[in-house]
């Protein structure tokens, strides 16, 4: 049995592997978000990996609202069993299931819809958390987006109804590592004061450490305990963009660019292969 | 067909009777709107089924997010908003959410095109045909009448996938019989016609039915199709009619661009080339006015389509 940490490592090593074999895809933001989905399918969350089905009932249902992280979760998926392993080979490539950005037309097991033109993947979680209800399904709806990406305007139209409506049975995560395309979040377009935004829209806003283990199970227990009380819940995960490659991290260079074959030696001798490469 | 007028109604109380149908037949029907329940006529489902109906605001393109969400766990929703906050305004939700993400949601649509009226052209959506036909996989349908929006309202909670209903505000006639049959993708042919075939859609094909006795006066004989699906689009029935009549004309409250008669020219050209002529509003916006005001002027009402057929009828080649 692997640890969570070592599961990571190998997630980031496929995710090296699978952006630089096509000279494209986005790294960085893969990278920062490794841990947490290594935490949320290893540990966190209830599925079936092997009887996936569109509707999601008696599981819970997991949104990646920012798509162009598409490569960690590919890796996640594979490594879970929702499909084989070696199908991380064909990631952008033509005919595949891994597409760029997620899609549902070529039928990847794991994905309920597609993402990757930003902001609407809260929009799509709440329809999922409202039809559990009806359901009687007292699993949870998640949705991750990016901190950039709230700078959409769907992003509040959504936070709006959440809050009015007591969706209490929906988890979003906004990774908050400060950068996006262009340069920091900050120069671009600040989202600050995050907390107090959320709150202000009737949510109950958590932080929580993105590469820390014990701070995603901690805040996740505490959310279980709060089930039921009308209230969103929405997780300030902090981040590092690029985390497990040094001269990665730091910067929001490896946003959106691939490594060269020579950066990708060097980045793989930081990241110990454990589970065995694609 | 004979000319009869069962009364005036407003195409969106057929909506918002199908719907309220729907709500008892269909446990999973829900119906979301974007504060717009009464002109929608979505009050009935909401009186009926207050658990069912979702109010999400003046915010259309979370509305198109949340049905698309709704699907995940076998939910059929239907949304509700004016057509241009139907279309234009969440254009990219529909796209990647709902149409290619292959949704199973119903998005209906009101105040459609110039009629309706003094609101002006902020909100007379002339686009919308054309956008919806060129999202893969979504349905496109536009019902004639009360009685046949109504039953189109029925019919597209059994077809599985996304679709976009088109309806409008004003009253306008009723003719099609209530045990008339509905079957999306399948034109109606509503006369026989030898000189020259009319394809219509929504309240248009009311106005080809006064057309007609115009051209019976003047010895013109034409075939009426009503093509209440332009997607999947009848494409057989439209060449069955046009090999026989050697012309067609197309009649629709839409853009000349996109629209109706863009589909059926596609047909035509790569099938069976034809003179065509467009009744349709020619590349401009509208204005304020009285819907028949709106009609006149912008050259979609019945003497348009008289013109058009006369236009039509000198184009076609010499039979020897």
């Amino acid at each position: 049995m692997f640890s969570l940490a070592q599961t990571a490592s190998q997630v980031r090593r496929d995710i090296l592997r699978m952006v630089h074999a096509v000279s494209s895809g986005h790294p960085g933001g893969s990278l920062g978000c490794a841990d947490f989905f290594v935490y949320m399918y290893f540990e966190r969350l209830v599925y079936d990996a092997k009887g996936f089905s569109m509707d999601g009932i008696g599981e819970d249902v997991f949104y990646l609202s920012n798509g162009h992280i598409s490569p960690v979760w590919y890796s996640v998926l594979a490594r879970r069993g929702f499909f084989e392993i070696s199908e991380l080979a064909t990631f952008r490539k033509i005919s595949s299931r891994l597409q760029g950005h997620p899609s549902v037309d070529k039928k990847l097991p794991g994905i309920r819809v597609a993402s990757g033109s930003l902001g609407q993947g809260l929009s799509v979680a709440i329809g999922t958390a409202l039809t559990k209800k009806m359901n009687r399904d007292s699993h949870w709806v998640y949705c991750l987006m990016g901190d950039g990406e709230i700078q959409e305007g769907q992003v509040w139209e959504a936070a709006m109804y959440s809050g009015n409506r007591g969706l209490d049975n929906l988890i979003a995560v906004i990774d908050f590592n400060n950068r996006q395309i262009d340069g920091d979040v900050s120069q671009i377009m600040g989202v600050m004061p995050l907390d107090e935004k959320w709150k202000a829209f009737g949510w109950e806003v958590y932080t929580m450490d993105g590469h820390d283990f014990s701070s995603m199970r901690s805040v996740m227990n505490q959310i279980d305990q709060n089930r039921g009380n009308r209230k969103p819940k929405m997780i300030i995960m902090k981040t590092e963009m690029g985390q497990g490659v040094d001269f990665m991290m730091g910067t929001h260079k490896w946003h959106g660019s691939a490594p060269n074959s020579e950066q990708l030696e060097l980045a793989l001798s930081q990241l110990a292969e454990t589970h065995g490469d694609f | 067909m004979e000319l009869v007028n069962f009364g005036n109604k407003d195409t969106r109380s057929g909506f918002g009777e199908g719907l309220r149908r729907l709500g008892e037949l269909n446990p999973r029907v829900v119906a979301l709107c974007a504060d717009l329940t009464g002109s929608l006529k979505m009050d009935a489902f909401e009186k009926a089924y207050p658990e069912r109906f979702f109010q999400v605001g003046i915010a259309e393109a979370n509305m198109m997010g949340i049905a698309a969400g709704m699907t995940v766990g076998g939910m059929i929703p239907f949304t509700g908003t004016f057509a241009n906050f139907s279309t234009s305004r969440v254009y990219d939700q529909i796209r990647q959410s709902i149409a290619y993400s292959q949704k199973n949601v119903k998005i209906c649509a009101s105040h459609a095109g110039l009629t309706l009226g003094e609101d002006g052209a902020t909100h007379q959506v002339l686009e919308d045909i054309g956008m919806m036909r060129m999202l893969p996989n979504m349905a496109v349908v536009v019902p004639a009448d009360y009685q046949q929006t109504l039953q189109a309202t029925l019919a597209i909670a059994n077809h599985v996938g996304p679709v976009y209903l088109r309806f409008g505000r004003p009253s306008v006639p009723t003719f099609i019989e209530e045990d008339a049959s509905f079957v999306l993708g399948r034109a109606d042919v509503l006369t026989q016609g030898t000189d020259v075939t009319l394809i219509a859609c929504g309240h248009m094909v009311w106005k080809s039915l006064e057309a007609l006795k115009a051209l019976r006066e003047i010895g013109i004989s034409a075939e009426l199709i009503n093509m209440h699906t332009i997607k999947p689009l009848d494409e057989a029935a439209i060449l069955k009619s046009v090999t026989k009549t050697g012309c067609v004309v197309t009649a629709e409250e839409h853009m000349r661009n996109g629209g109706l008669g863009d589909a059926v020219a596609q047909v035509l050209s790569r099938q069976n080339p034809a003179p065509q002529e467009y009744v349709a509003v020619n590349d401009t916006f509208g204005e304020s006015g009285t819907p028949m005001e709106l009609m006149t002027k912008y050259g979609i009402d019945t003497p348009d389509i008289v013109a058009a057929v006369k236009r039509v009828i000198v184009r076609k080649p010499l039979r020897m």
